[in-house]
Formats: structure tokens, sequence, C-alpha cells
């Protein structure tokens, strides 16, 4: 592991730790202020593993000065941080927190904001949850006297006590179940927590006046374990559901403000960009986004336009070309003509799409809800029928209700509420243990459903970051003097290039970085200049545009860099996982041809679809869809994020733009691919175990029921047969943690650090 | 049965103090990091857990 291995701490590493690390406004944007100057970060740390992680990372975080309090929480992988807005007068940077977390080896990320929203509730079910459990165990103390043969006095007294402890309770932890089932029927509706309000309603009222008039009967115990178990699978079940997501404001964060607009007398303004009219001219410095689509006018720079196409190197542009909204500006100052309005950019667009494939996700039912459907109303039929045969039979309307009561508590979907949750629960943590983070609890159901997997290329497939391929074949001097070039630059081939040399001797001279051409020194020596083609030997010739770099001295080729991403490891072998699986393949990235091509004939897929539009990616989702398949789209990009948004369910890695994080059901923490398959294989199983549990569930309906119709249902026999078919489904559920060591064990090799794989290798 | 009179109060206050106690370490975020709990039992460091 990467934690326990304190990396080479060279300049170089540290200089690199700040690669890929969420922006200082992102950090203040979603940190909470807590009054008092002070704010809290939470990241998300996936590496963190043991007490030694713990002490590390504590220690690196507290010792520095802007640091209140740091502590990392190991069961979420998350470290929180609270900091002080300002430090001697100068306003803390958040960016330097995560670089500390980065600089000790571990990989962090951002986590979405509002991810902690349903705590609140979280800790009033667990309350509700040991009330519960307190009464239940004490009436169940008190009842057992009674079924051993307490009598007269003395078991009124017990029901008398039992009575005191149940109403409270029922007040107390049945809230939760009187609340959404009031509100479900002055709807119209009905859910589970209908049938389940009744009978605990109906069983206390009996059982008090059974109480009152001495009976022998009374089903206190049934009633608050009832809700004990209810309370369990809610609990769990809440802890299941999905999160809030906020993936269209993040976006929205993207697109700028405002920008710079040039009058025809070149006097300058800013304005908001509604305001921008097509036709009108605006100036863009290096470093900011570009407000609306437009033409260069004047300049040259490199985009990152991994907004549009996902490809993380960035283009160069130059006169004439059009920039899309939305992109990064990175090298050079830029005069653009606007030729669209800002409603009509590329990133409203965006926008626009996943609030149209909101939809399509939101009509998924939860298999419990489906099933509560079907359940309820079935329910309160039996018991009505149970009660009006009795009337028929006998006419004993205290002994018709009575039955009638034993059914209503007896079928009470004790084990069906915790059939789904618990399964659920499990799943999520053997799939956490081995990296992969689920959002929501449908999203297995979801999951285990799909046929196809369509895959983002760059940063999905390939890691999204390019790397040296010819390191052998060039001289090491050549490779430190390129390097010593390189480190001037923050483009991710240079970057690429000073990974692979490992030291960087420092080069005497003028440097200048020039805008989408390269990096120029002027030493004693000569001009040793590192770029494209163009640049670096003044043929502009055959320049095959990104993927190499050449350094040259006065215009002589001393260097010739070749790139190429890599793929993400394992990436081969899960996609031949995925066929066994039987699953159906295939890429939609928004690259060129060539470049897709060769990487699908490199995993081994046969099907792909190049130069994509965000839009052409949801297209592609929903003509799968309308052919009756259920896919899983895998991507990372801002450009997936529709898509993402669009497909049956979706997976992100964690290094994905924070929209895409945002966008997807599942996001998996480590490098390796393998977390695809793994994820399918356990929301499959866990799909399995639902469909036992529930098979498990009827079919102690089918025995019990009889039983309480009939008449024979006391007290007892109900309490063995609840408590006996809930522990059933739960240990049932408990299967899927020894069925998927398998699985698990392979994810965890695939957990190779990124800092101990070799530099420079394709 | 006169023993009861006790016996059953005891046993009330008994399990009462066992929930009052369970909601107490709830609410001071003792639940928060189980795993990490267990690791910090190594740890020289004076480390507390932080309220929410």
């Amino acid at each position: 592991m990467s934690c326990c291995a304190p990396g080479t701490e060279m300049a170089l590493e540290i200089d690199r730790a700040g690669q890929g690390l969420p922006t200082s406004e992102e950090l203040w944007l979603t940190s909470r202020s807590l009054g008092g100057g002070l704010r809290q970060t939470d990241l998300s740390v996936p590496g963190v593993h043991c007490g030694a992680c713990i002490t590390t990372l504590e220690g690196a975080l507290k010792a520095r000065p802007e640091v209140d309090r740091a502590r990392v929480n190991l069961s979420s992988r998350r470290v929180s941080i609270v900091w002080k807005e300002e430090l001697d007068g100068t306003r803390t940077d958040p960016r330097e927190l995560a670089r500390a977390i980065r600089a000790r080896g571990y990989e962090t990320h951002l986590f979405a904001p509002g991810e902690e929203d349903g705590d609140q509730t979280l800790k009033k079910l667990v309350r509700a949850v040991a009330v519960a459990g307190f009464a239940s165990a004490n009436i169940m103390l008190l009842s057992v006297s009674v079924w051993s043969g307490a009598e007269a006095a003395t078991r009124d007294l017990f029901h008398w006590i039992s009575a005191l402890i149940a109403a409270p309770t029922l007040i107390y932890a049945g809230r939760f179940f009187y609340a959404s089932a009031w509100n479900a029927l002055k709807h119209g509706r009905t859910n589970m927590d209908v049938p389940i309000a009744l009978a605990i309603t109906l069983s206390f009222s009996i059982s008090l006046y059974e109480t009152i008039t001495h009976g022998t009967h009374a089903w206190f115990d049934g009633t608050v374990m009832l809700l004990f178990f209810l309370l369990i699978g809610r609990t769990l079940d809440h802890m299941m559901r999905g999160r809030a997501r906020s993936a269209i404001s993040s976006l929205a964060r993207l697109s700028p403000r405002g920008a710079m607009v040039l009058d025809a007398e070149g006097g300058r303004e800013y304005r908001p960009v509604d305001e921008i009219r097509p036709g009108e001219k605006l100036a863009i410095s290096a470093g900011e986004r570009v407000p609306v689509d437009g033409l260069i006018l004047v300049g040259a720079s490199d985009l990152d336009r991994s907004i549009v196409n996902g490809e993380s190197a960035p283009a160069p542009v130059r006169v004439g070309d059009t920039v899309e909204a939305g992109t990064l500006n990175l090298t050079g100052p830029l005069t653009i003509e606007a030729t669209a309005a800002a409603r009509d950019s590329l990133l409203a667009e965006i926008m626009g799409l996943m609030e149209a494939a909101e939809g399509g996700r939101a009509r998924y039912r939860r298999i419990a809800d489906r099933a509560a459907q079907y359940y309820s109303p079935a329910v309160h039929l039996l018991a009505l029928v149970s009660f009006i045969g009795w009337m028929f039979v006998n006419g004993d309307f205290h002994h018709a209700m009575l039955v009638a009561v034993a059914v209503l508590i007896i079928t009470c979907p004790c084990a069906l509420g915790l059939a789904v949750p618990v399964v659920q629960v499990i799943a999520a943590g053997r799939l956490f243990q081995n990296g992969v983070m689920v959002k929501d609890g449908s999203a297995m159901e979801r999951l285990a459903e799909i046929d196809t997997v369509l895959l983002d290329k760059t940063g999905t497939l390939t890691v999204g970051e390019p790397r040296l391929v010819n390191g052998q074949e060039i001289q090491p001097s050549t490779l430190a003097t390129a390097a010593g070039l390189a480190v001037h630059s923050r483009h991710p081939l240079a970057m690429a290039i000073h990974d692979a040399a490992k030291i960087a001797p420092v080069i005497a001279g003028e440097i200048r970085e020039i805008p989408g051409a390269g990096i120029e020194a002027s030493t004693d020596s000569g001009i040793y200049r590192l770029g494209s083609r163009a640049f670096a030997c003044g043929d502009a010739g055959e320049a095959s545009g990104q993927s190499e770099v050449i350094l040259s001295l006065d215009g002589r080729e001393l260097g010739h860099f070749r790139f190429e991403d890599r793929l993400r490891p394992f990436a081969r072998e899960s996609i031949d996982e995925l066929g066994h699986l039987g699953l159906s393949t295939g890429i939609l990235s928004g690259d060129r041809e060539p470049v897709v091509a060769a990487l699908a004939r490199r995993v081994g897929i046969e099907r792909f679809k190049a130069e994509l539009t965000p839009r052409g990616k949801v297209d592609e989702c929903a003509l799968a869809a309308e052919g009756g398949h259920r896919v899983l789209m895998v991507g990372d990009g801002i450009n997936d994020a529709p898509a993402l948004r669009a497909a049956h369910v979706s997976m992100a890695p964690a290094t994905a733009a924070d929209v895409g994080r945002q966008a997807a059901d599942f996001v998996f923490l480590h490098q390796g691919l393998n977390a695809v398959p793994m994820a399918i294989d356990t929301s499959r199983r866990a799909g399995r175990l639902i469909r036992q549990n529930f098979a498990l569930a009827i079919g102690y309906n089918v025995i019990a029921v009889p039983i309480a119709i009939l008449g024979y249902a006391t007290p007892l026999i109900a309490a063995v047969a609840m408590s006996t078919s809930s522990v059933i489904v739960v240990a049932n559920a408990l299967r899927l943690r020894a069925a998927t060591g398998n699985v698990a064990e392979k994810a965890r090799d695939g957990q190779a650090p990124a800092s101990l794989r070799p530099l420079g290798s394709a | 049965m006169n023993t009861l009179i006790y016996l059953i109060p005891i046993a009330l206050f008994l399990g009462g103090i066992g929930l009052v106690a369970f909601l107490w370490a709830l609410k001071s975020g003792q639940y928060e990091d189980l795993e990490g709990a267990a690791w910090r039992v190594l740890d020289d460091g004076d480390g507390k857990p932080e309220k929410k």
C-alpha cells in the first residue's frame, strides 16, 4: 500500500502533488463555516487503512498552523479538517491542506457537499431503535413469566407494566411509521407503513383492552418487537438511500460569471455572462474559463477541452479556431468573438441534458416499494376476511377481533422489511472495503439488471495521464535536459517527461513558455526548445499533434519523445471478465476515431463510437435503452455526466471530474478497472439473495398465516415465528460475506499504489 | 410476589441506565468511526473523539 511506504519525497514528487487536486475555490465552496473564523472541510482519502495511516495523516495536518483539528474517519475513509479562515491576516489556501495529504503519498478527493445531510435522520432512527430494543427486551422478560404460567394478579401486573413501557415506546419509536402512513393515506396511496401503523395501533389497543378485562393474552411483546425489527430495517434502508446530488449546481459553478468585453474603441468592460451578445469581442486571460462559444481573433494558447471531449491533454488553438464555453484557457491570453449567447452554449446544453435525463432515473421503483404495493392491500384484505369469517362462524366479536389482530401482527412485514436493506447494507459494505462507493441502494438493484456496459475512453479505460513510451531509446542526458525544461511547465506532456526523468537539473538561462508551442531556454550553449516539431525544429512538416514532443538545440533535433496514455490497471482482464458475466461491452468516446479504434483493439472491445459529443453519448444510451438493453455507463468527464445520468446505472472513478462523480451511482476509489466486474458481481449476488429473502418471507407467511387465521396464534407463537423469520432472513443475507471472498481478494490485488509503479512505462 | 415490587423497578432501572448510556455514547460521536477506534487504542497520543 502507498501509505506505509512513505515514498521518496523528492522535490519532483512534491511538485507533482498539486496535480489533480481540487481547486482552492472548490474547497472553499464545499467547506462548512463553523463560525468564529473556522471552517470545516471533509476530504475522502481512499488509501487510509490502518493505525499508522491515521497517525501519519493527522500528524501531517495538525503540524500546519492553520489547522485547528483534523480527524481521520477510518470507517468512511475520510478526513475532516477544521481550519482557520485567516492566519496572521492572510487568507488560508485550503488547497495546501489537500497538498499536505498528497505529499504523504495519499490520494485525496473532494467529497460531494451535502452528503452528510441524512445524518440527523439516521441518528433519530438509531435512537428509536435503541428505545424499541430496550422496551422489547423488558416486555419480553415480563411476557416470558406470563407464558410460563403467571396467574391472575401477577399476570395483570405484568401486563400493566408492559403496557406502561409499550405506550411511550410506540409514540417515540413508532412516530416514523405513523407519520409516513398518514402521509401516504393523505395522498390516497398506501405503503408498507400503513399495515404497520394499523397493526401496532390495533394490537396495542386490543392488548390494553385485554389487560383491563383481565384477559389471558396480551400482544405488547409482539407489538414492540415488531417495531424493533422494522426500525432496524428502516435504519439500514435509510443508510442505503440515495444521497442528495448536486451535479447540476456544480456544473453551474464551472461557467464563469462574466467576461471582459472589448468595445470598438478599445475600452474594456466586465459584463455578466447573460449580457454578452454574439459578435462582441472578449478578452480571456490565461487561467480563465471561456464564458461563451466563440472564434479566436487574436492569440494562441492551449485549451483544456476535457469538458467537450473528455480528453485530458490540452489542445493547442490559434487564430481562427473555435472555442467552446466552459473550456479552460491554460497558457496564453486570447481575444475571441462571441458566436452564441450564454444560454446557447455547450455548457448550458450539458446542463439541460442532465436535467432532462434526471427523470429517467426517478421512474425506477425499488424492489421493496414494488413489493409494498401488492403486500399491504393483501394483508389488510386477509385480516378483514378473517374477521368477517369468524363473525360468521361464531359471531363472537371479541374473538374475531383477536384473530384479525393476530393475522395483522404475524403477516406484518418484519422479515420483508429486513430482506432488502440487510442485504444491501452488507453488499455496500463489501463494495466499500474493495474501494467502491455506492450512492444509493437502488443502484445495486439496477446494476444487477444490466446487460450492456458502455465505457468512456480517456480517464476510464485509460488513466488519463500521458506517459513517455520511448524512454529507453532516449539518452539519459537528453532526458535530463528535457526534464530541466519541462519542470517549468504544467502541461501534462511536460509533467510526463519530468516524471520519467526522475531528476531535473537546473538549467541556467532565461526560460519562457510559449503558449500553444512549448518551452524555450536561452543558455550559454544555445537555445534549447522543447515542444511541437514546428516550434522546436522550425519545419512545420509532419507535426502529428499532441502525442509527441521534440527537444532541440538551436533548431537541431536532440530527442524525440512519444507519449501514450496508459491503460488503467486490469483494463483488459476486466473487459474479459465482463464478457464472462455475459455482458456486451462498447466504447463511447469524444476522442478521434483512430485513437479509439487502436485502444478498442488493445482491450478487446469490438464496438466503439468515436468523436461523440455529450449529446451523442446520451443518444447512444437512449438508443440502447430503446433496444431493450439496460446500460451501465462508466465514465469520468464532464462530457460524460449527462450520459452517466441517462444510463440505467453508472459508475465513475474517483479521479473523475466533480460533476461526473456526483452524477454517477458508483464511484470506485482504486485505480484498477476490475472494480467494475466486481461491483456487478456483488450486485448480482445481492439481487439473488434479495429474491431468496423474499421467497423466505413469503414461505413464512404461507405457514404462519393459516395458523393465525385459525386462531391458534398465541402471543408466544407469534413472537417465536416473527423472530425466527427475521433471523433467517438476516442469516441468509450474511452469506454474501462468504460468497464474495474470492472477488474481494482479486480486487485487493488491484490496489497497487500509484507511486510504486515503474515510471515512464506504457 | 412481594419481591417483584422491588425487583421489577430495579430491572427496569438498570435497563434504563444501559439505554441512557447508549444514547449518550451515540450523541458524543463514539460510533462515528468504529474501525478507526480499534486502531486508536494503539495510538500513544491523546486523541479524543470530536463532536460533529
